[in-house]
This record gives C-alpha cells, structure tokens and sequence, in this order.
C-alpha cells in the first residue's frame, strides 16, 4: 500500500523535528522581527540590521549547503561547481532587481546603467521579461536547473564519476566565471549587478523589506531540509546512497543509476539557484567572483565540518565557518586563509564524519562509560548500552 | 603642395649640393614658420656627408642652434660658432635665442643624421644606421638622394638590400613614372606590414594617376600579405608552442602525483609559486652578495627551486596526504586547504603585491625572422627549458632504478610492496619530485608571468586540464596535450579573443573527456572498482 505524501512528510521528520521547525519558525518569524522593530537600539536583546543581513546570507548558504549535502553526502558526487548555480540564480533575480530600479540610475535611463556605459541602445533578447518578478524566479530556477541537466546528461551518461566529476565541475564553473566577467555578455562584467533600489514596488532597504527576505530564508532552509528528509527515506534515496557506496553493484542488480544521479544533481543545482535568488536581494550584489573556483570549493568545507550524509550538518558547517569568517575578516584578516586552509585540512584528517559526527562519537563513548560504570556496579552484563549511536551507512566515502 | 615645395627645393640643392650651406638656407632655418625651416633641414639632409651640414644637423638635434643679432649660431658650451664655418665668432654676439624644432622637424633632422651615417666607412655603423631607418621611417622622399649615393657605393651584401627597400620606400613619391615603378617592384620583396601600408594609397586613382603603377602595386600587396600571414602563422605556432611548454611544466609534476600516484593536489599551483618565489629570493641574494655574477642568478635558482618545491612537497605528502590515499575527494579538499595556507605564508613572507623578477640580460631580445616575426630569447629557453626537464623526467622514469620502483608502485601497490619495493618512501619521493618539478615550472613562469601570491591559481585548471586530456599516467599523453592546448588556445586567441578562447578550450575539454573519459593515451587494461 502506498502511503499517503501528508504521512510520508509527517513521519519523515518525527515529532521533535516538527517541534524543532515549529521552534525554528516562531523565532524566524515573530521573536526576531519583534526585537528588530520593537526593542530601541539600545536594549541588550535588539537585533540590528547587520546581523539580519548576515544571519540572511548565512541562511542563503546553509540553503546552498544542504543542496551540495544531496548531492556529495548521498550521492558521493563532489561537485565543485555549486557556486556557478548559485550565482546563475542570483543573475537571474538580479536582472528583475536590476530593471526594478527603473530611471533612478545615474544616467536616469531605461537601460541598466551599465548597458548605457557600452553604449547600448535597447536590451539584449535575454532580458526580455526580466521586468515580471514571477519570470525572474522561474528563470532562477530554470536556468541552473537546465544548465545542470545539460551538463550532467552528458557527464552521467559517459559514467565521469569522482574526482574527474569534481575537475570538470570545476572547469564548468571557472569558464563561466570568465565569460560573466566580458562585458560583452551583458551582466555588467566584472562589477555585476548593484545599486539595487526596490523589490516589488517596496524599498529594498527597508527593515520591513529585510524582515521579509529573511523570514522567506527561513522557510526556504526550513523546506529545503524537509524536502531532504522526504527524499532521503524514499526508495530513491535508499537508491542513491547505494549508488554511492558502489555504483557498479547498483547497476548489476539492474538500476541505472544515470537517472537517479541526473535527478539529484538537477535538483540540487535549483536550490542553489533559489539560495542564490534569495541571497542577492540581502547582499545587495552579485558579480562574477561568485562563480570563482575558491567558492565553489569552500561550500563543499561548509559541508565536510558539519557533516556529510546527515542534513543538519550543513547548516551547522555553513553557520560555523561563515560565521567565523566573519569574525576573522574583521578582527584578523590576515589570518583567516591559514584558518579555512587549516579546518580543510584537520577536518579531512580527523573528522571526516564533521561536527556532528563528532557529537554522536562524544554520545556513544558517554553511552560506553556509563555502560562499563553500570557493569561494575551491576555484575549482570548489559550489552544493549554499549551500542554505538552512529548511523550506518552515513559514514561517506569518497568515490 | 607643401610637398611638391620640398621637391623643388630639394631638386634645387642636389644641383649645388657643395653650396649646402649657402645663406637661404641659414636663413630658412633662423626663420620662424616651419614650412621654411623644414624646406632647409631637406636641403642640409640632401647635402649627405658634407662635414658642414652634419654639424648643423647635430647642433639641431642637440638644440644647440640659435639666433644671435640676426643670424644663424651654433651654442658650443662658453663659444658660439659660425654655422657654415664651424669657427668661433668674436667677439660672441650677445643673447642667443635658441630655435625650436617641432616634432616632425626633430624626426627629419634624427633621419638626416642617420642617413649621414650610410656613407660611413665603418661597416657595422653603416648597417645599425640602415636597421634603424629601416625601422621608423615614414617616406623620406627628402633622403632619396642620399640613399642613391649610398647604394651607389654601398658593397656589403647585408646593408644593400636594406638600402634598396630604404631607396624604393622614398622613391614612391618621385615624380618620375619608371622610378617609381621601379621603387613598387622593390618593395614587393618586402614582408613588412609597414611597407604594406606604405603601398595601399598607391591603389587610389587619386594618389597614383598611372595605370600600370596602380596594378603593380596590387601584385606587390598580394606578395607581401602572403609573406605576413605565413609569419603570422608561423608566430601563433611558436606562441602556442611556448604556451604549451608553460603548461608542460606545470603538467609534468602533475602527471606523476595525479597521474602515477592517483592524487589529487590542488596545491600544484602553489608549489609553482613556491618555484617562483625561489628564483625571486635567488635574485635578491645574488643582488646583495654577489653584485657581479646577478645576471646567472637564474641557474642557481634552477636546483634551488627544485630542492625547496621537492621538500614542501615531501613536508605535505608526509604530514597530510598520506593519511588520506584511497580517498581521492578528501584528498583534493585537504589540499586545496594546503595551498590556502601556502598562498597566506607567501603573502606574510614576501607581501601581498606582486615581486618583481627580472630576466637576465642574456634571455632578453630575441631572434628576428622576419619583419613582424620575432622569437623572444625567453621564451625560446623555456621552450628548450621543458625539452629538457621532460628528458630528465623520462630519464628517471624509464632508465633509473627509482624510476622503476614508481612505476611498479603505479601498476600495483600490493605486488610491489610484496617484492620488497619500499613502497611508502617512494610515495613520498615520487611526490617529491612531482613537486620539485612544478618548482621548475615556477622559475620558468617567473620569467615570462607576474610572480605574486596568488599566481598559481591560474595554473590549477588549466594544468590539471592537460592531465585529464592527455590521459592519466602518460608522460607522452601529457606533452602532445599541452603543446596542443597551446597551439589551439593561441590560434582561438587570435580569432576570437582570449576569454572565449579559454572558454571554448575548456568546452571542448569537457566534450572530449564526455567521449574519451580515459584520456588521449589510455592504459591498455581492464579496470573496475
């Protein structure tokens, strides 16, 4: 029998998990919005602007973490392209954010500035409709989706897997960096896209405006996770992590593992594509450097130190190293890079199972001295206590 | 018209060429419209080697020629000399005024003074004096006379065909037909884009009235754009070919850890700037120390380089990459965090900006082929460089004992270990030396690329590009990919521009691996995991 998909949501995340989304939620969406607005700047407990925006993007790139978590913590793919798919979808939007300005640029023209600069005189074919909000979030959606099909029909099928994937990910990525950066392209080369003014009609900086897109990050991070979940106890999902663990016997037992594959990288790039759409109204730019090789790669060490093959794990990776660079950045700057090299190379070498691996190890060793502590007081041996907390399977391998 | 001014007064002067410094002429240059100067610069330029009117081309070039009470001077320091005597004056007339020169006139006054130097007896004088006029002359029509004197007289057969093309150019504007006709005819022979410009108004019935001038000319034209696009071609290939010898370098290291051990080192751009950064520490102590010998730096940089590249590398296999072979992804993620941590050592140890590594006086110039072809004496040693690293790396692979136990160690770990090959310290010399090679890459680089923290970022994609293309544990495979990507990347450039160059190297890069996942050279195998 086939159960229902309301059960199935139901029963993929349990009770505390929907109590923790409910918890996740109300914060989101009413205790943070109320210390914005109600609580004066001076009160200990009032969120400004700052760490909205920050915590928003941070949001954007936990989003961009779980989709790269589907992918390489499941599917055993290490994609190094991510970043592209992102900023694909953050071009998209950016373009409606563009046209939103209206003649309020500097040259008060219809045109983007920047196409004024080249002298342009109407838009290209491709922005047309970018005006319409609903288009600009199809299209970004749409475009990393059809970008990814593309290029994972072609890379699947000729079964490229490992770390020949990742190299050409990387050089899909990279080539794209170039060509967003020719002018000639037309998304404003190497400045991109800024400035921007309104989104449907209403200030862009406004904190009520802020509230919203972070509150929409929150459910967009929220969903993302239970889409995961959902998936990941589907057949599909049991489907894929085998193909992870070994593609070849998948394939003898009569699976093609091309289409499992092809749906989960598509899928994955159209939730960077909505991170990216989400991201760009927050920050307020969006240019080429987004696609840039070193990007794409630190998403997969958000990934690696919260944990692959678990889904909170890249939320917890992309808030720790964000955040950390964050506060590197601005106390250190020159010492963030020897960090971020640093947690690649300790968390590769000693905690390949990530932050929440780490935490289910700490359980079980408390769980098998209590055990041993028992069994002292307690002749009678008890072997239930000492079972260790670590899922099976979880334990990715490289390909 | 102004022209036809000139050819008359030109005309005028080669009738009394011993008359050079009559009065008109002084008076033409002390007078205060160009035209009237420019009218006596031609006619001084036309007297040739008379030892008069060179001094009054020098003193012009120096700007030492003025007006005093009236008349023309020559200003030699305390004296003031008569122009067309070269004796003092005295007693010295008070205040000179110096007379100005524009552009045009300075360039005509330099040409004069360099033909002068045709008629000199001294043969390597004569040549360096043909080259430079050769190189920036416009027509010269006011040099004609002294050309012919010079071909005249000129016997070496290296400066007479310079002359002859320098004669033909300033005969175009003759007025006589079979002269000119003549000069187009000479000029055919010529491969140079500055003579072709030279020739294309003669293709307009309003410059040429002639006919027969007007169809010589196309032929002429045709004659030397072919002559162009041959050493245009041949260009690309040679840029092509040094592009790929840079990426030879890069890609060798990265054939053996990728390709024999099977890592993924994403740290290779770094060890090149690691290479880099040697023969810049190198320059600066042979700067300090040894003032004398700063032009070989670079050969001490060579061993240094490879040793220091070869122990970063031997450091890093050691501590980090070692824990991690069987795992390729948490390899490439480990050591893309190396190369963070080295680009930051580089930044705090030599600073953010760019250094500055200069060639060797003996690598700079170059070899000339042909007007528009020139081969730079840098990039012909680093071509030469890569054959011979590529020699030394086959070497070492194929005919020494180190060589074999890698290879062995490629083709299967279990069995070689199982006949006693040491098969972690050749893991950690073979990555040794991979590393040690990027190194020379790097000093390679260092000479033809900026040399900064970041520079081998650049590198990454496109060397791991060659190895992937050339197929995995194949010297040969990666030194046909390399010079191809070069040669196909340099030809892109020139019809397309570089960014879409590059990216359309790489799509084609991601097609071909679509059809030849296992490179260009494939081992012969059956393998499955």
């Amino acid at each position: 029998m086939r159960t229902p998909l309301t059960v199935k949501l139901f029963a993929g995340l349990g009770p505390r998990g929907w109590l923790a989304v409910a918890a996740v939620a109300f914060i989101a969406w009413v205790l943070v919005p109320m210390a914005h607005l109600m609580l004066p700047e001076s009160h200990p407990l009032h969120v400004s602007t700052y760490a909205i925006t920050l915590i928003g993007k941070i949001l954007c790139y936990a989003v961009v973490a779980v989709a790269m978590d589907l992918i390489w913590g499941f599917g055993g793919i290490l994609s190094l392209g991510h970043g592209l798919f992102f900023a694909l979808g953050g071009y998209s939007f950016g373009m409606y954010l563009m046209r939103q300005i209206g003649r309020e640029g500097s040259y008060q023209s219809d045109l983007p500035d920047f196409m004024v600069f080249l002298d342009w005189k109407e838009l290209p074919w491709y922005w047309t409709g970018s005006d319409h909000f609903l288009w600009a979030l199809f299209l970004a959606i749409a475009v990393p989706g059809v970008v990814a099909w593309i290029f994972g029909y072609f890379a699947f099928r000729s079964r490229i897997k490992g770390v020949y994937f990742s190299i050409i990910t990387q050089a899909m990525t990279y080539a794209a960096m170039l060509f967003f950066f020719r002018n000639e392209t037309g998304f404003g080369g190497n400045n991109g896209f800024t400035d921007f003014k309104r989104i449907l009609g209403y200030s862009i900086t406004a904190p009520e405006t802020r509230l919203v897109l972070f509150g929409l990050s929150v459910a967009l991070l929220l969903a993302v996770i239970i889409l995961g979940k959902v998936l990941i106890a589907s057949k599909f999902g049991k489907v894929l992590t085998a193909i992870r663990d070994s593609e070849n016997r998948v394939m003898f037992i009569g699976y093609n593992p091309v289409h499992y594959k092809l749906f989960i990288w598509t899928l994955s790039a159209m939730l960077c594509g909505l991170a990216g759409a989400l991201y760009v109204p927050q920050v307020g730019i969006i240019n080429p450097s987004e696609m840039s090789v070193a990007n794409s790669i630190e998403i997969a060490i958000w990934v690696a130190v919260g944990g692959r093959g678990t889904l909170v794990g890249p939320v917890l990776g992309a808030g720790i190293v964000n955040l950390s660079k964050t506060w590197f950045t601005t106390s250190f700057p020159e010492y963030w890079l020897f960090f971020l090299g640093l947690l690649f190379i300790l968390v590769t070498l000693y905690l390949p199972q990530g932050v929440v691996g780490l935490w289910a190890k700490i359980k079980a060793r408390r769980a098998e001295k209590a055990a041993i502590a028992a069994s002292r007081a307690d002749p009678a041996p008890r072997a239930v206590a000492s079972e260790s907390k670590i899922p099976n399977g979880t334990a990715a391998k490289g390909a | 018209m102004k022209r036809l001014l000139l050819l008359i007064s030109l005309l005028l002067c080669v009738g009394r060429a011993s008359a050079a410094l009559e009065p008109v002429v002084l008076q033409g240059l002390a007078s205060d419209d160009f035209d009237g100067k420019q009218a006596a610069v031609a006619a001084l330029s036309a007297a040739g080697d008379d030892a008069d009117a060179q001094r009054l081309l020098k003193a012009l070039s120096e700007d030492a020629v003025a007006v005093a009470g009236g008349r023309l001077v020559i200003v030699a320091g305390e004296q003031v000399l008569d122009p067309a005597s070269g004796a003092p004056i005295k007693p010295a007339p008070a205040s000179p005024e110096s007379i100005s020169l524009n552009n045009s006139l300075r360039q005509q006054v330099d040409g004069a003074l360099a033909a002068a130097r045709l008629l000199s007896a001294d043969r390597a004088e004569r040549l360096t004096a043909a080259r430079a006029l050769l190189a920036d002359m416009g027509e010269g029509a006011a040099l004609l006379p002294l050309f012919d004197k010079a071909l005249a007289r000129e016997q070496d057969g290296e400066i007479k065909p310079i002359l002859v093309q320098l004669a033909a150019q300033a005969a175009l504007g003759s007025p006589d037909v079979a002269r000119r006709l003549q000069a187009v005819r000479d000029l055919a022979g010529s491969g140079s884009p500055a003579v072709k410009a030279l020739l294309l108004p003669l293709l307009d019935p309003a410059n040429e009235p002639e006919e027969k001038l007007r169809l010589e000319a196309g032929t002429a034209i045709k004659a030397i754009d072919a002559r162009l696009a041959w050493s245009d071609t041949a260009g690309q290939i040679f840029t092509g070919i040094s592009l790929g010898s840079i990426l030879l370098l890069a890609a060798l290291g990265l054939a053996i850890t990728y390709g024999v051990m099977g890592v993924i080192n994403m740290a290779h751009g770094e060890l090149l700037m690691v290479g880099a950064y040697s023969a810049y520490t190198m320059q600066a102590l042979f700067r300090a120390k040894f003032p004398e010998f700063v032009d070989y730096y670079l050969l001490a940089a060579v061993p240094v380089a490879f040793f220091v590249a070869a122990a970063v590398g031997m450091l890093m296999e050691r501590t980090v990459i070692r824990h991690l072979y069987g795992r390729p992804l948490e390899t490439l993620l480990a050591t893309w965090g190396l190369s963070l941590v080295l680009i930051q050592a580089a930044r705090l140890l030599f600073g953010a900006q760019n250094v500055e590594v200069a060639n060797p006086v003996w690598m700079s110039g170059g070899v000339q082929l042909a007007e528009n072809l020139s081969l730079p004496w840098n990039r012909l040693i680093i071509v030469a460089f890569s054959g011979f690293v590529l020699l030394l790396v086959w070497l070492m692979m194929n005919k020494t004992r180190l060589g074999m136990f890698v290879r062995a160690v490629t083709q299967n770990r279990p069995m070689a270990g199982c006949v006693g090959v040491p098969t972690a310290r050749i893991d950690t010399l073979a990555f040794g030396i991979g590393s040690g090679i990027a190194g020379l890459g790097g000093v390679a680089l260092s000479q033809i690329a900026n040399v900064g923290p970041d520079m081998g970022q650049g590198y990454i994609v496109d060397s791991f590009m060659v190895v992937v293309l050339g197929g995995v544990g194949q010297l040969a495979g990666a030194v046909w990919a390399a010079l191809g990507l070069g040669v196909v990347t340099k030809f892109l450039e020139g019809w397309a521009g570089a960014v879409i160059a590059k990216i359309l190297v790489l799509v084609f890069i991601i097609i071909f691996i679509q059809k030849r996942p296992q490179g260009l050279f494939a081992l012969k195998g059956r393998f499955v995991d």
